[in-house]
């Protein structure tokens, strides 16, 4: 089953494929240095005790994101990525 | 006549390059598990057969297409110089990540080396990497290295030669371009990684950062480090004490057997030496503790999880993440804080970090909480260790209280002068590490101890002469010292500390560590006491000048909360560059602890 969802909304443990990232300017820039483009692969590992940011592996690295920004990048869940 | 030539160390930050450049170069530029360490470019030099290096430390960058401060050195450094030759530093442990900065360089510089670090780490984690096929994937010579084995520098000397004797490659200069896609499929050429091989950070991530875990163990963790700095500081601390005190009664004979004027005999015995034998006896022992410890932590990567821990209390304060990173920095030194608030992209963020950070007390202050806190506090409940992790519990308190302080200014601050949003956060959490333990600790006291000693003959010297000489000039018939305590007495009373306290702190304003110091002599200059040896005699000695424990509340607050020691005076004044933000600085703090002291003081009158 395929399921496109918010970055945001992952849950801990969960891989999914990034299909759209809605941020334009220097944040996209900023996104993009990070490895974090159409088609990479990322996985939610946990959240902070407050719920916000959660951290992903993007790349072989952990990257801690905000609610905020993880909820403007859409990834794809389910069929080919998950194991 | 060797030739010489420029080398840049570029890469992402946190993959071990200044402990690359501290082998290379056999300096000793302060490293740690962490990103944004360095924010300034080092530069130091090394020798092969026939070349001279000199080697640039530049700080961690993404891309090259730069964002903050700390970023833009690199880039600018890297466009703009053009340096004979560019290591490129990767973490072999996230090569993926690490291509893209290392395609964009090899693009603009002619003679580049990939230098593939911290293979150990990858080895352990079982991540296999074909180091042959990635030179020849990237057209340039790669090496694997591990930053702490002498082997790997030797290698990557001798590529260093190589390459510097090599023509330069050819390189068009074009529009500088993204190799996220390239990176991909270079690394899934030459890369092998099992799954869960980060099966260990992750587990310790689940306690550090869990939600019922993480900051229970962030502040067991810090009192921790409290205790062993109380409990490891006491019987130095003592035997210094008395050590010192000998010192001090053989030099005054040897300058009454001298026949010394009775002036330089005070100026030097009960000024210079008096102040000085202070800092080493009472300041220095936890300070030397304290900084160790706090490297060990630096080291493991921990920090950026309580950065990833804080930021959502910091982002309802108008801030970020990262700022939790320069107020760890400043529990060291708060200059060093102020530095790193380089690290916070945006500049609103970034003033809010810097105007804020001398509410984190730094190792110059620490001693002098702990002096109060176990004068006031010990007795009280129990005896043995029991005891110091109380007190421990106590200095846990006051430095909650500071960071409390920091969220509060830096919501008024946001919400007031430096009105805005939260903007992007992004934090990398690297993998843990085991520092080096036996390393750490023998490099951090010793450096610390001589920096501190430094600082007493650059400050607490000089300082003790100066105040000698204000308690012994007479106007009329009081000094100039007690004219001027005798000035501030009101303001003091009204704060619940006095005059004396006051005037400490104002002298104080070159470095912290003197604050004490200085109160113990215009106490003694007052005639009370004369033998100084522990922490019972200036007990004494401050009850029978007044104190109780509203006193020592109120001083705690105030040494948490009054204006920056000179050093981050300077240090605001270079990184905003403007003397209004240094004026901000300086006011906010003194402003909220006098308040805070005022208010705390009428409180607690109320109640009795």
């Amino acid at each position: 089953m395929r399921n496109k969802k918010r970055m945001c909304d992952m849950e801990s443990g969960q891989k999914g494929r990034v299909v759209e990232i809605d941020v334009k300017g220097s944040i996209l820039r900023r996104i993009r240095d990070l490895g974090l483009i159409e088609n990479t692969i990322i996985k939610c590992v946990g959240k902070s005790p407050f719920g916000d940011p959660m951290a992903y592996t993007v790349r072989g690295a952990v990257i801690a994101i905000r609610r905020e920004d993880g909820k403007k990048i859409i990834v794809e869940t389910g069929g080919f990525c998950e194991k | 006549m060797k030739k010489f030539l420029t080398v840049a160390l570029a890469g992402n930050p946190n993959v071990g390059k200044s402990t690359i450049f501290n082998n290379l170069t056999g300096m000793h530029q302060h490293t740690g598990n962490w990103p944004g360490k360095t924010v300034e470019k080092a530069e130091g030099d090394c020798e092969t057969e026939n070349y001279h290096y000199h080697l640039i430390d530049l700080p961690g960058t993404y891309s090259l297409t730069a964002h903050s401060p700390e970023e833009q050195i690199a880039r600018d450094f890297l466009c703009n110089q053009t340096p004979d030759m560019v290591i490129v530093v990767c973490d072999g442990t996230c090569l993926e990540r690490n291509l893209n900065l290392a395609l964009q360089i090899i693009e603009i510089c002619p003679r580049v080396i990939v230098c593939v670090n911290l293979m150990d780490e990858a080895e352990h984690k079982g991540i296999v990497i074909d180091l042959k096929k990635l030179s020849k994937m990237l057209g340039v010579p790669v090496i694997g290295t591990k930053a702490h084995q002498k082997n790997s520098i030797k290698n990557l000397k001798s590529i260093l030669e190589k390459e510097a004797e090599r023509k330069k490659r050819s390189i068009q200069k074009g529009k500088m371009q993204e190799m996220v896609s390239l990176s991909e499929i270079i690394y899934k050429e030459v890369v092998e990684v099992p799954e869960n091989h980060d099966k260990r950070d992750r587990r310790l991530d689940r306690w550090f950062t869990g939600r019922w875990t993480g900051f229970p163990c962030m502040i067991l963790l810090f009192m921790g480090i409290l205790w062993i700095t109380m409990a490891g500081s006491n019987y130095p601390s003592e035997y210094l004490t008395y050590a010192m005190f000998w010192l001090q009664e053989r030099l005054r004979q040897g300058l009454i057997w001298m026949e010394a004027p009775w002036w330089l005999q005070g100026i030097l015995v009960d000024g210079v030496y008096q102040v000085v034998s202070w800092v080493i006896s009472v300041m220095l022992p936890p300070m030397a503790v304290f900084f160790p410890l706090f490297t060990l932590l630096e080291d493991s990567g921990y920090l950026p999880r309580a950065a990833y821990n804080l930021d959502c209390p910091l982002k309802c304060c108008g801030t970020c993440g990262k700022q939790a990173l320069t107020m760890t920095m400043g529990f060291g030194c708060n200059a060093v804080g102020i530095m790193g608030s380089r690290i916070i992209d945006s500049p609103r963020e970034r003033l809010i970090a810097i105007l804020t950070n001398v509410f984190i007390p730094c190792n110059g202050r620490f001693p002098t909480l702990i002096a109060v806190i176990a004068m006031f506090c010990s007795g009280c409940f129990g005896e043995g260790w029991i005891e110091t992790v109380l007190l421990a519990g106590i200095l846990t308190v006051v430095v909650l209280a500071g960071v409390f302080l920091t969220l509060i200014v830096s919501k008024i601050l946001s919400n007031t002068i430096l009105k805005g949003v939260p903007s992007f956060f992004a934090l990398e959490l690297p993998p843990y590490r085991k520092p080096q333990i036996g390393k750490v600790i023998m490099r951090s006291i010793l450096d610390r101890t001589i920096f501190v000693l430094g600082r007493a003959a650059a400050v607490a010297a000089p300082a003790g002469a100066v105040i000698w000489m204000m308690a012994n000039i007479k106007i009329g018939n009081a000094s100039i010292l007690s004219f001027g305590v005798q000035m501030l007495e009101p303001l003091g009373k009204i704060m619940g500390l006095d005059g004396t306290i006051l005037m400490a702190f104002i002298l104080g304003f070159p470095a912290n560590e003197i604050v004490l110091p200085i109160m113990i002599m215009i106490y003694t200059a007052k005639g009370n006491m004369t033998e100084l040896l522990g922490l019972l005699e200036i007990r004494q000695l401050f009850l029978s000048n007044g104190w109780d424990i509203t006193t020592a509340v109120c001083f705690l607050i105030f040494s948490i909360a009054h204006w920056p020691c000179a050093a981050s005076f300077f240090t605001i004044r270079k990184e905003t560059g403007s003397f209004r933000w240094m004026a901000a600085a300086f006011f906010i703090p003194a402003v909220t602890g006098i308040l805070l002291c005022t208010s705390v003081h009428l409180i607690l009158q109320i109640l009795s």
